[in-house]
Formats: C-alpha cells, sequence, structure tokens
C-alpha cells in the first residue's frame, strides 16, 4: 500500500478539521478500505481514523423509543447491547462477516461505503433509519443512492444512525461464503404505520426496498400474502456466484423467510 | 515516522513506525514475534489473529498505529508460566488440530476469544465462531474437537464427518 500520514483524532470537531484537507480519507474499522489500500485502489495523502472518539460509539434508546448507534460502534457490540432493544437489528450485526471483522468494522463505515452487498444497508433502509452526520440528518430513504454512492459530501462522518425500533423484524441472508457477504440478504420489519422491505446483495443499483412486497405485506403479514410476487431479473448482479435469475429468485425466497421468522 | 507504543504480552513495547505499517508487521518485523503468521494478507484467512484488548482481531487488517495504547496478545503469549502448552494448545496436539500447522497460531487466538465469552460453547457455535479462520489440512473436523476438549466437553458428542 501507498504510504499516507496518519491521525486519530478523539473528538468529532477536531475530526472533521483534520478531514479538512486535501486526499483526506475518514478511515472506521478498516475492514474494507485496508484491502482497498493494499491493492492500491485507493491513494489518500492522510488518514483520519475515527476509532478513537468515544462520543461516537456504543448504543442508547433516546425518549421516543428509538435506538442510537454511535458511527464508530463496532458490529459486535450492536449484536451485543442492541439485542434487547431491536432483536431484529442485533441479529443482522452478529451475522456480518466473522468474529474478527465484527471486532473492528463500525456501522458508520459500512453505511459509507454501501457496499452493494453489505448487510447494515439493508437494515438502515428496512427500518426507515435516520442518519446523522456532523452536519445533518438524512432520512434512509434519501441516503442510499447506488452501488457505493451515498448522500454523504466530502469529509462528512457519520455521528450516529437512529433505528425507530419496529413492532417486527427479521433478517435473511443467504451468505456467499466466501465472501461472508449477503448474495441476497432481506430485511424486512413491520412498523404500526406498514411494513418495509429492503433487499441487500440483489440489485446492481445496490440496496432497495420492494414496494410490491411492502404493499401486500402492509395488509397481510404472511408469508403467503406475497407467494405470487416476484422482481424482474434485469437489474439484478449476475456473476459467477449467482446469475441474475438466480438472484431475482432468492429475492422471493428469502423475503418469504424473513416475513416468517418475524410474524 | 511515528512512534507507537503497547502492550504485547504483558511487555511494553514500542517503536517507530509508518502510517501504513500494519499490526501485524509491527508484531512480526519490528519485535520478531513470527508466532502471528501473514496468510491471504487479505483479511480472510485468519493465521494473523491476535487479541487487541482482549478481542479477537486480525492483525494484517488493522494498522500499527490504531493499536496504540492497547493491550495485545500473541500466541507467544499463551502458553502456561513454565513454558508447557496451555490448555487450547494442549487440545489441540491431543486431538491432531492441525496437520501444516500455519493456520494453528490464528487457531488457537480465535478459540481463547470464544472460549472466554463462551466457556462450554456447541459444536454449532465453534464453527460458526471459526468462519474467519481457513485450514487447507484438516477440514476443521479436529480443530473443532480440540476446542470442544479444551472446553472440558465430551468430544465423543462429534460425529465424523
Amino acid at each position: 500500500m501507498y504510504n499516507f500520514e496518519f491521525e486519530r483524532p478523539t473528538t468529532i470537531a477536531d475530526a472533521v478539521a483534520a478531514l479538512g484537507g486535501d486526499e483526506a480519507q475518514a478511515l472506521g474499522g478498516g475492514q474494507t478500505l485496508i484491502p482497498t489500500l493494499k491493492q492500491r485502489l485507493a491513494m489518500p495523502g492522510k488518514l483520519v481514523s475515527l476509532s478513537g472518539i468515544p462520543e461516537m460509539k456504543g448504543v442508547c434508546v433516546n425518549d421516543d423509543g428509538a435506538v442510537s448507534i454511535g458511527g464508530g460502534t463496532p458490529h459486535a457490540v450492536v449484536a451485543r447491547d442492541a439485542a434487547q432493544h431491536y432483536p431484529g437489528l442485533a441479529a443482522l450485526a452478529g451475522q456480518i462477516g466473522d468474529p474478527a471483522v465484527r471486532n473492528r468494522g463500525t456501522i458508520g463505515g459500512s453505511l459509507a461505503n454501501n457496499d452493494p452487498s453489505a448487510c447494515y444497508p439493508a437494515a438502515a433502509l428496512g427500518s426507515g433509519a435516520t442518519i446523522v452526520t456532523n452536519t445533518r440528518e438524512i432520512a434512509a430513504d434519501d441516503y442510499f443512492q447506488g452501488m457505493f454512492t451515498t448522500a454523504l459530501e466530502e469529509g462528512e462522518i457519520i455521528t450516529e444512525v437512529r433505528f425507530p425500533v419496529p413492532e417486527a423484524a427479521n433478517y435473511q441472508k443467504f451468505v456467499q461464503p466466501a465472501s461472508r457477504f449477503a448474495l441476497v440478504g432481506v430485511f424486512v420489519a413491520k412498523y404500526a404505520d406498514g411494513v418495509r422491505v429492503a433487499v441487500t446483495g440483489a440489485s446492481e443499483e445496490g440496496v432497495f426496498r420492494w414496494s410490491a412486497a411492502e404493499e401486500a405485506l402492509s395488509g397481510n403479514f404472511t408469508a403467503d400474502a406475497i407467494k405470487d410476487l416476484t422482481v424482474e431479473a434485469g437489474g439484478m448482479i449476475g456473476d459467477l456466484h449467482g446469475s441474475k435469475e438466480y438472484r431475482a429468485h432468492l429475492v422471493g425466497v428469502m423475503t418469504r423467510r424473513a416475513v416468517a421468522a418475524a410474524a | 515516522m511515528t512512534q507507537v507504543s503497547m502492550t504485547v504480552n504483558g511487555k511494553s513495547v514500542s517503536g517507530e513506525v509508518e502510517g501504513r505499517t500494519l499490526l501485524v508487521n509491527f508484531l512480526r518485523d519490528h519485535l520478531s514475534l513470527t508466532g502471528t503468521h501473514v496468510g491471504c494478507d487479505t483479511g480472510q484467512c485468519g493465521a494473523c489473529m491476535v487479541h487487541v484488548d482482549g478481542d479477537a482481531v486480525k492483525s494484517c487488517n488493522m494498522l500499527a498505529l490504531e493499536a496504540d495504547g492497547t493491550e495485545v496478545a500473541t500466541i507467544e503469549g499463551q502458553a502456561n508460566a513454565d513454558g508447557s502448552l496451555n490448555t487450547i494448545q494442549q487440545a489441540f496436539q491431543d486431538h491432531h488440530g492441525l496437520q501444516c500447522g500455519f493456520c494453528t497460531p490464528g487457531m488457537v487466538m480465535t478459540a481463547a476469544a470464544l472460549l472466554k465469552d463462551n466457556p462450554k460453547p456447541t459444536e454449532a457455535e465453534i464453527r460458526h465462531y471459526l468462519e474467519g479462520n481457513i485450514c487447507r489440512c484438516t477440514g476443521y473436523h479436529n480443530i473443532v474437537k480440540a476446542i470442544m476438549a479444551a472446553s472440558g466437553q465430551d468430544v465423543n458428542a462429534i460425529a465424523a464427518e
């Protein structure tokens, strides 16, 4: 990997200042960025580590009942500390990568990267979460803008993610066994005002909401209610791990499994 | 170059590293602790597993400067004070949990992290926890047996595959 300067600020304000320079790049847990740097696919002049900022870590419950997770919180901590507040989210965090990845990788890093096969984007979009940054609050529906693309501006940091807690939720992941990413993953969450279904790993546009399934499930929250629904294979990811048609098929299967497990 | 300091296997150490120096390179090249292996160097195989502040992490996927001020444990610190193998290491020997041995330091460190959190894991829990460690010799079966045995459980319960 190319060499770079390294800074490890202890406050959000210092991190924002450090990211202000040219060619500065934020470092979350590094589970994607470090392999990327090793392949020389990126050449930041400076890495600003977000791992030493206490105000960006931890899980808490807000007055309105929403679960807030600091942007620098590792997956393993979410899996443990969110379990009693939002079990569907904690279960998803506990399925990401492997134990070592979960000890380093962070929710902010995952959402900022927006890998089309990552798990967290499905939870954020499927929960209608709010992505809180150092400058603003972004609704999940506005945040994800296609594969590896988000609403984040240059130098903007995810400081917190707020999840409204649903009545029931479940994440079903069809694991790609070599990478442990989702070949297809579906997060289903049932709220008082309707059901949300978010799909990761499947589409060339990255995470997306399956609105036909949401509509059917909002009237009848059973796997049966969507048994005749399918998604178009066009626009799905097709690669050596699975064709477009295979992924489109899995979207239906995993959604039905998630509903059956949540209901 | 930047100064980095940490505790490794109970000893205070420090050194001068570049921003890009990985924790595994600091351990191997600066401290000559070569028991921590570099296998894939892409964060997939787990041969470089160490503990940082008690958590299992892949040291090829963490910058040395990120470990500043932490307590790091490596395979070199796992044996008992008298130099004899600890319970997990002995169980790997007893149950033939290794063939070439390249992945073994990582396997032992992962097993130690698992048993700290979950002293009596089921076979399924052991296999799930080993997802980040790759062994190309054993087929994992004897590794799982060794970890079962190290946790004081009956290994006969594991069916041959």
